[in-house]
């Protein structure tokens, strides 16, 4: 499975939400709290295969599909 | 999941329940009594390793895995639940200097941390902030060269001993996680006692007046970084709270399977009567529960799975409810020996009333878990 269909099937999962862009900024949507950035981070790092460290947790990260779409690129050192 | 211990864990296991039988089930009701642990029990759980679990070898820690860090909990709560609040603690600070730090903070406290050198604590409650985190008053102001923080911090287990501390502020409105060494000359500490449970853990209140600290000495920045920052610290912490209530449990059912094997009433042990029969059996099943949910808590860590979080919170509010039950129970089976200091079960039910209140209490674990249920 691409990279973002995995994003977007762990969304759809834990928020409910079936037609998420990929674009769509789900912290502006008010649809996460603390413990699901955690868990966000986790399913990042498990489902990738890499670990994230403390200048990772910005929140331009983990925004939107898009956002962790382009995390993951850039730690696993895919280019465009 | 293989729900069979790997035979390592098995020996670490052994390795903890002889350790536990011999430093803390003789002396537990004496912590409790002088409300303190003496410092040479610190440093042989230092000398363990113990205080090393969550810090990588490269930094001078004795790392085990997340099971195994689990029977370790498990057995240090079997004996005393005040111990059992070091260990998660100081675990909550240095993995959050581990998992989240930079190599300077590694480097500047991880080994002294793990030799027992230093402790480590959790400062987040204040008088006016408990459950409800976001509200905590204490302000940190920018400075050229780092931040000054004032505040209070209110039941800060271990706050007596401690080196530094893990401190939970607002910046210009925004929540922070700083860190804050005890030689600060900012910082004082107002021992509080008198407790009804875990009374050796020594709580004491944090005071920060005009505290000065380095703008390298913060660990979670505000928002995505404080959020999952605090989230991963809390849950290591919850997971160690599980772990100990479960050693809670087992510790009442040992006791009242000797108790009731030899007093007798009524021309037979109290083991023959059916209603106790029924007290003893669901201590058991609720304890072979219990310990599941924190194993597979533990075993989801292993694997860095996402689901570790709400599954910790759920073995947390299982098993501190649990451990009420059995403790309530222990008491109960025991009469008046059990409400006397001549036995440990009385400990074990103020000890079981705190776990219920502390990192998360039932009721926010309630919440949050309801919340789950409808993502499954
Ligand atoms: C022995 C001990 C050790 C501790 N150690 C530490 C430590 O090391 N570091 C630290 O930072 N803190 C520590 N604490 C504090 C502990 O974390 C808090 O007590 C806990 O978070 C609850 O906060 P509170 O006591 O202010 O209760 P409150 O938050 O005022 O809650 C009071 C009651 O209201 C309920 N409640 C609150 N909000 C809701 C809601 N929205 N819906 C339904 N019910 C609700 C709670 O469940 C509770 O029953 C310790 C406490 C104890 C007793």
């Amino acid at each position: 499975m691409e990279t973002k269909a995995k994003i977007r099937q762990f969304f759809e999962r834990s928020l409910q939400r079936t037609d998420l862009p990929d674009d769509e900024n789900i912290f502006a949507a008010g649809l996460v709290n603390s413990l699901f950035a955690m868990q966000l981070v986790l399913f990042v790092e498990s489902e990738f295969g890499f670990s994230t460290d403390n200048d990772d947790l910005v929140i331009d990260n983990f925004s939107s599909i898009n956002a962790i779409a382009s995390l993951v690129d850039r730690k696993l050192g895919v280019t465009a | 999941m293989d729900m069979d211990l790997t035979p390592q864990q098995k020996d670490a296991r052994a390795a903890y329940h002889a350790f536990v039988d011999q430093h803390i089930v003789p002396h537990a009701d004496r912590f409790d009594l002088e409300e303190r642990i003496p410092t040479e029990l610190i440093s042989a759980m230092a000398k363990e390793g113990y205080l090393g679990a969550v810090v990588p070898e490269a930094f001078g820690g004795s790392p085990i895995d997340m099971i195994s860090y689990g029977l370790l909990a498990e057995e240090l709560g079997r004996g005393s639940s005040s111990v059992n609040a070091l260990l998660t603690v100081h675990s909550m600070c240095s993995f959050a200097i581990a998992r989240w730090g930079t190599t300077e903070q590694k480097e500047r406290w991880l080994s002294r941390m793990a030799q027992g050198q230093m402790i480590g604590a959790f400062a987040l409650t204040e008088v006016h902030a408990g459950s409800d985190a976001k509200s905590v008053e204490t302000e940190a102001v920018p400075t050229a060269d780092g931040y000054v923080l004032n505040g209070r911090k209110r039941w800060i287990t271990f706050g007596q001993i401690a080196n530094l501390f893990l401190v939970f502020g607002k910046c210009e409105g925004q929540l922070m996680i700083f860190f804050v060494e005890r030689s600060n000359p900012g910082v004082s500490v107002v021992p509080i006692s008198g407790m009804l449970g875990s009374r050796a853990s020594m709580l004491g209140e944090v005071r920060l007046e005009n505290c000065h600290i380095a703008k390298e000495d913060v660990i979670a920045r505000a928002g995505f970084g404080f959020a999952s920052v605090l989230a991963s610290v809390l849950d290591i912490g919850r997971y160690t709270v599980a772990c100990n209530c479960v050693g809670i449990g087992q510790a009442c059912l040992d006791a009242s399977l000797a108790y009731t094997s030899t007093r007798k009433q009524f021309g037979v042990l109290l083991k023959e009567h059916q209603l106790i029969q029924q007290m003893i059996a669901n201590m058991l099943t609720n304890l072979n529960a219990a310990r599941l949910l924190t194993q597979r808590a533990g075993y989801l860590k292993e694997i860095n799975d996402p689901r570790m979080i709400m599954e910790t919170m759920i073995a947390k509010y299982f098993a501190s409810t649990m451990a009420n039950k059995a403790a309530n129970d222990a008491v109960q089976i025991h009469g008046a020996n059990g409400v006397s200091s001549d036995y440990p079960v009385q400990r074990f039910l103020r000890d079981a009333r705190i776990q219920e209140i502390i990192e998360g209490s039932s009721q926010i674990q309630q919440m949050t878990i309801a919340k789950y249920s409808y993502q499954q």
